[in-house]
């Protein structure tokens, strides 16, 4: 997998699914629409003000509450590359690996990174720098299984290719 | 075996002697769930599979509650969306408006769910399945789409943390919500991330099935990903009639390992209020009476249970509305809104100046059916008080009861059923 880079943009801890995506815009799940209003009740100018590519670093718990993959697909389509996290509530971190979302758990990058620094992730191994103060710091790996649900490209295309074994 | 019911449960499911916390698996799925928000995305990913039916028709459940029945096009479509798969399917588990229920009242209710079972659902409520001794966790529509076509799914086995309630309340109108609130409040909203809460001690004996339905449905605001009640013989009455299957009973081996032992003294609690803007932020309701409110809601997957308008009924028998409030009372199935009719709860109801709703998910999401405006307090027996969960960002949710939610319609201010009666 390709390393990412992008500016950073900060968040708190416990930031819930309905800040990611609220509820009253799930009667579609077109990526798209929901891209637009993504954290809209956090920050209603983040996404005109965000650029493709940009990564967002939260404290702990982020994703928490509702199991709407709508979440993680709103921030992939509103163009954020990864998420780095203290940690992560357990549905949201499941759905982001499932739809394809790096998502990074890194405590002590999620504490020291500040708003507009420009990182580097490298979700293979879980190697961050910080390309504005040259700090490195090193995020959990994924477990084998789940790199290769990402390289596959999300769930989907890794259990079509099982199926296909199967026969 | 030194294993929990939840080790237990999944063991079973993983044609396995013994699992471990840790450890991954693949689990059978006894029951896949999924509604008109969930439902759609995970037929999108479903037919991106490559199987053209669901791993078992009788056992893929959908229904439409969230925004249902449909409260604009766009909700109408998503409903229309499962409709159709259902039908294509064949599924016999579809369950339409005026048939239905919202869905985690639903499943227990019609003994969709029993003791034993292993159940995923596209809703971060599924947990509630564990007050019957049942693992069920949350999942996301891509999860719930494999789950759909294979009827198994990986599963890490989580640690338990054991949670023993003690003592009997000397305060009557302390419940479920208020246990579950407490312990949220305790541990924090993290404070049982990736596990188990397993839910033990006398206090639970005591408790209703109804009101540990209640404590499970919760769990998943705690961060856990599956809260379980070891099935007694209260959940054998409650399962006898309904279940469509057999059920099977676990119990924790006295040796099982727990990473966490957290006792609680119920005696002396209070009913609890959580503040805005998260679950854990609790006061006990004596410290909590200052809040106007603008709304009371009463019902919901944590709170639309039988039980839960006796309780509202109780306290609003006789008495009126506070004329600055709304008060919106939801039964959480159609059985039960056919009983509240029967028995009178809704004439109680709406001669006091409340709106009785037919099932729906609505106003705890802020979809419809009670959201609030800018600056506007609600005091809800639902789950979660995020900011802008039920309506505007500068709006604010007070979690409580159905006892606290009952009297402070009538107070107009947030206080206890003692302040009404």
């Amino acid at each position: 997998m390709q390393k990412l880079k992008g500016k950073v943009w900060r968040a708190g801890n416990d930031i819930d699914t309905d800040l990611i995506i609220p509820a009253r815009y799930l009667n579609t799940h077109d990526p798209e629409a929901l891209a637009a209003h993504c954290f809209e009740d956090m920050d209603p100018g983040l996404i005109k003000k965000m650029e493709p590519g940009d990564i967002l670093v939260a404290g702990k718990n982020f994703g928490c509450g509702s199991s709407r993959e709508h979440a993680p697909i709103a921030m992939k389509h509103a163009g954020f590359s990864c998420v780095i996290a203290e940690n992560y509530a357990r549905i949201f971190y499941r759905n982001a690996i499932n739809i394809g979302l790096p998502i990074i758990v890194a405590p002590e990058a999620a504490r020291l990174i500040q708003e507009g620094e420009e990182v580097e992730v490298d979700p293979a191994d879980g190697a961050i720098k910080n390309l504005s103060t040259g700090q490195v710091y090193r995020g959990e790996p994924f477990p084998s299984f789940m790199l290769d649900i990402l390289a596959a490209g999300g769930l989907i295309p890794y259990v079509r290719e099982k199926v296909r074994a199967r026969g | 075996m030194r294993m929990t019911i939840t080790e237990k449960i999944l063991a079973a499911h993983a044609g396995l002697e013994k699992v471990s916390p840790g450890e991954l698996i693949n689990a059978r799925l006894d029951l896949v769930l999924a509604n008109d928000i969930t439902g759609p995305l995970a037929v999108k990913e479903f037919r991106k599979i490559g199987v053209d039916r669901v791993f078992d028709k009788d056992k893929v459940v959908m229904i439409p509650d969230h925004f249902a029945p449909a409260k604009d096009i766009p909700s109408a479509q998503q409903c229309l969306e499962i409709k159709e798969f259902s039908r294509e399917q064949g599924l016999t588990r579809y369950y339409e408006v005026g048939r239905n229920g919202i869905e985690h009242c639903f499943l227990p209710e019609q003994g969709l769910v029993v003791a034993g079972d292993v159940v995923i659902g596209a809703d971060s409520h599924t947990c509630t399945y564990g007050g019957l001794g049942a693992f069920s966790t949350g999942v996301g529509s891509t999860d719930l789409a494999v789950g759909m076509a294979m009827g198994e799914i990986w599963f890490r086995v989580p640690e338990s943390i054991k949670f023993v309630l003690y003592g009997r309340p000397k305060n009557k109108w302390v419940s479920g919500k208020d246990y579950i609130l407490a312990i949220i409040g305790k541990i924090g909203v993290d404070g049982a991330q990736y596990k188990t809460m397993e839910i033990t001690g006398e206090a639970i004996s005591d408790l209703s099935v109804d009101g540990r339905l209640t404590m499970t449905n919760m769990a998943i605001e705690a961060g856990a990903k599956n809260g379980i009640i070891a099935a007694d013989e209260k959940t054998v009455r409650y399962m006898t009639g309904r279940a469509k299957r057999p059920w099977k009973i676990y119990q924790s081996d006295p040796d099982a390992v727990y990473e966490d032992v957290i006792e609680i003294d119920v005696t002396d609690l209070e009913p609890q209020v959580a503040f805005p803007h998260l679950p854990s932020n609790t006061r006990p309701v004596s410290d909590s009476t200052r809040v106007k409110i603008d709304q009371a809601v009463i019902g919901s997957c944590t709170n639309g249970r039988w039980e839960d308008l006796v309780t509202a009924a109780r306290i609003i028998k006789g008495k009126k509305i506070h004329p600055d409030v709304r008060a919106i009372i939801i039964p959480g199935t159609q059985e039960i809104y056919l009983k509240a009719v029967k028995e009178g709860l809704a004439e109680i109801f709406v001669e006091a100046g409340a709106v009785v709703s037919t099932p729906t998910c609505g106003p705890c999401l802020g979809g419809y059916m009670g959201i609030l405006a800018k600056g506007e307090k609600a005091v809800s027996t639902t789950n979660r008080n995020f900011v802008g969960r039920m309506g505007h960002a500068e709006s604010e949710i007070y979690l409580a009861s159905p006892a606290v939610a009952a009297a402070s319609a009538v107070l107009g201010r947030i206080g206890s059923p003692e302040e009404v009666l």
